[in-house]
């Protein structure tokens, strides 16, 4: 069973078990533009919800992409070094950043679904 | 947003802009685009290719002719240290207002009117207000100045650029890199320059306000042209190592520690006369404290705007005044400023992003070869 989660910073994640994985949205690949580089971070690395978990340069600025839960990131998406437009192409497929063992589950009720993240972006 | 959008001002060409798809953004008080749906690097890679259409609209277009026999170009001397009384008719400068300290004010082209008496001015869309007030405060007697307010202004960069408004205007072919003269576009009376800010060939097109929208969408409708936005328009300045106001200069630096001690003339260096001129002098004489310079940083991520610069030994010895993703290059490259004694060609220093040291070598600008065209055909 897995299910897809949204933040106000406009982080998505899929949580399947104790593992979530992460990317930006395809609302914020557009408000970002041409994705040029991302930074991703280290895997054994713990992080508290909120942290920067990795950074993401378009051609104008870098943007944080903070973690949407806590946890200790398990692994992260290599293929975006050949790559890094795939932010743009596919932000919710190829382009996801890292996958998150989450510490506790519950956080995820702070999160959007879908319903309520599209009501959240046509507002803003 | 800090600014508002129902207080910003709008450019004769916003309608079409946004019926083209153009991302509205607040810059220096109007609703600009900053890219359209191609994306930057798209249009960036366009631009360099083919020919992009700009509007640049919001800059500041001013006429100063002298008053009381004056003569225009002696009083504007007084304001800035280029050789504006050396220009021909027709002929335009890139120069910089000057403040006391001989820090810049704005930049701004200079152009002697060859359609009629007095200077032709463009200033820059965040200044222009400051710029008018302090030019018409400082040359009271000696020269008036007259706002433009009813004229867009167009810029068409790129490859193509004169091929395609030689459709239009068939003598746009004469002029030269910095001439300009008054020419029909489409039949449209327009005063056109061949100059830009992105290190092609191309022109800037002064166009009466009510045909603005009209010959925009005749260059558009040619295969070679597509509309660009701001963000295109910086990683292309960016990457033909022109400086942005407010950014790569300010009050704060001065033409020499700006590297653009060549737009000031032999006759100025030795005459001075000019706001700052001791402090401009002594850096001529002596050597700037800092340089600006080019940077290769290493690796894949943008060095931005504000990035601590440091030695081999880790000393804070400098800033990033500008810095991106540059499509042409395929990498990060940025602009910013060194001491003198390490703002030679291949010195290796460390940008600090995030506390982490990034290294950066000093390059030579600009980053892409100026492909400007500077002798008749």
């Amino acid at each position: 069973m897995s299910s897809i989660k949204f933040s106000e910073d406009h982080e998505w994640v899929v949580v399947e078990g104790d593992i979530g994985k992460v990317g930006i949205t395809n609302y914020a690949q557009e408000q970002l533009g041409d994705v040029v580089h991302v930074e991703l971070p280290e895997v054994g690395r713990s992080l508290s919800k909120g942290d920067e978990a990795a950074v993401i340069d378009s051609v104008k600025a870098a943007s944080e992409v903070y973690a949407p839960v806590d946890g200790e990131i398990t692994e992260i998406n290599e293929s975006l070094a050949d790559d890094f437009s795939k932010v743009n192409s596919d932000p919710q497929g190829d382009g996801w950043f890292f996958k998150i063992k989450m510490s506790d589950a519950s956080q995820l009720d702070g999160l959007m679904d879908q319903a309520a993240y599209d009501d959240f972006i046509a507002g803003l | 947003m800090a600014e508002q959008s129902e207080n910003l001002r709008h450019t004769p060409l916003y309608d079409l802009n946004v019926q083209l798809g153009g991302r509205m953004v607040p810059f220096a008080g109007y609703a600009m685009p900053v890219q359209f749906p191609d994306g930057i690097i798209k249009e960036h890679n366009h631009a360099r290719d083919a020919a992009g259409l700009f509007d640049v609209s919001h800059m500041g277009q001013a006429i100063l002719e002298g008053s009381n026999g004056h003569d225009p170009a002696v009083a504007l001397e007084t304001l800035l240290a280029n050789d504006i009384q050396a220009l021909a008719p027709g002929r335009t400068r890139y120069s910089q207002l000057l403040n006391e300290q001989g820090g810049i004010m704005d930049d701004l082209m200079v152009t002697r009117r060859a359609d009629g008496p007095g200077l032709f001015l463009v200033v820059n869309a965040a200044c222009k207000d400051a710029d008018l007030a302090h030019i018409e405060k400082r040359l009271d007697g000696k020269a008036s100045l007259t706002r433009i307010e009813d004229r867009a202004l167009l810029a068409l960069q790129g490859p193509a650029a004169a091929a395609v408004l030689a459709r239009f205007a068939p003598d746009c072919g004469a002029l030269v890199f910095l001439e300009q003269r008054a020419m029909e576009v489409a039949g449209v009376p327009c005063l056109v320059g061949r100059l830009g800010y992105t290190g092609e060939d191309g022109y800037e097109i002064s166009v009466p306000e009510a045909e603005a929208e009209g010959l925009a969408r005749r260059l558009l409708g040619e295969p070679e042209v597509k509309p660009i936005g701001l963000g295109a328009r910086d990683s292309l300045r960016l990457e033909a190592g022109y400086c942005l106001y407010g950014h790569d200069i300010d009050t704060t630096t001065t033409p020499v520690e700006a590297d653009l001690a060549w737009s000031i003339s032999k006759r100025r260096r030795q005459e001075g006369g000019f706001p700052g001129d001791k402090i401009i002098l002594q850096q001529f004489a002596d050597g700037p404290q800092r340089k600006r310079i080019g940077l290769q940083p290493e690796g894949r991520s943008p060095i931005r705007e504000g990035t601590p610069l440091a030695d081999s030994s880790g000393q804070e010895v400098g800033i990033v005044t500008s810095g991106g993703f540059s499509p042409s290059c395929q990498g990060p490259v940025a602009m910013g400023y060194l001491p003198p004694a390490l703002a030679t060609p291949g010195t290796e220093v460390s940008a600090i992003v995030r506390g982490k040291a990034v290294p950066c070598r000093v390059v030579t600008l600009p980053f892409v070869p100026s492909r400007t065209v500077s002798t008749k055909k």
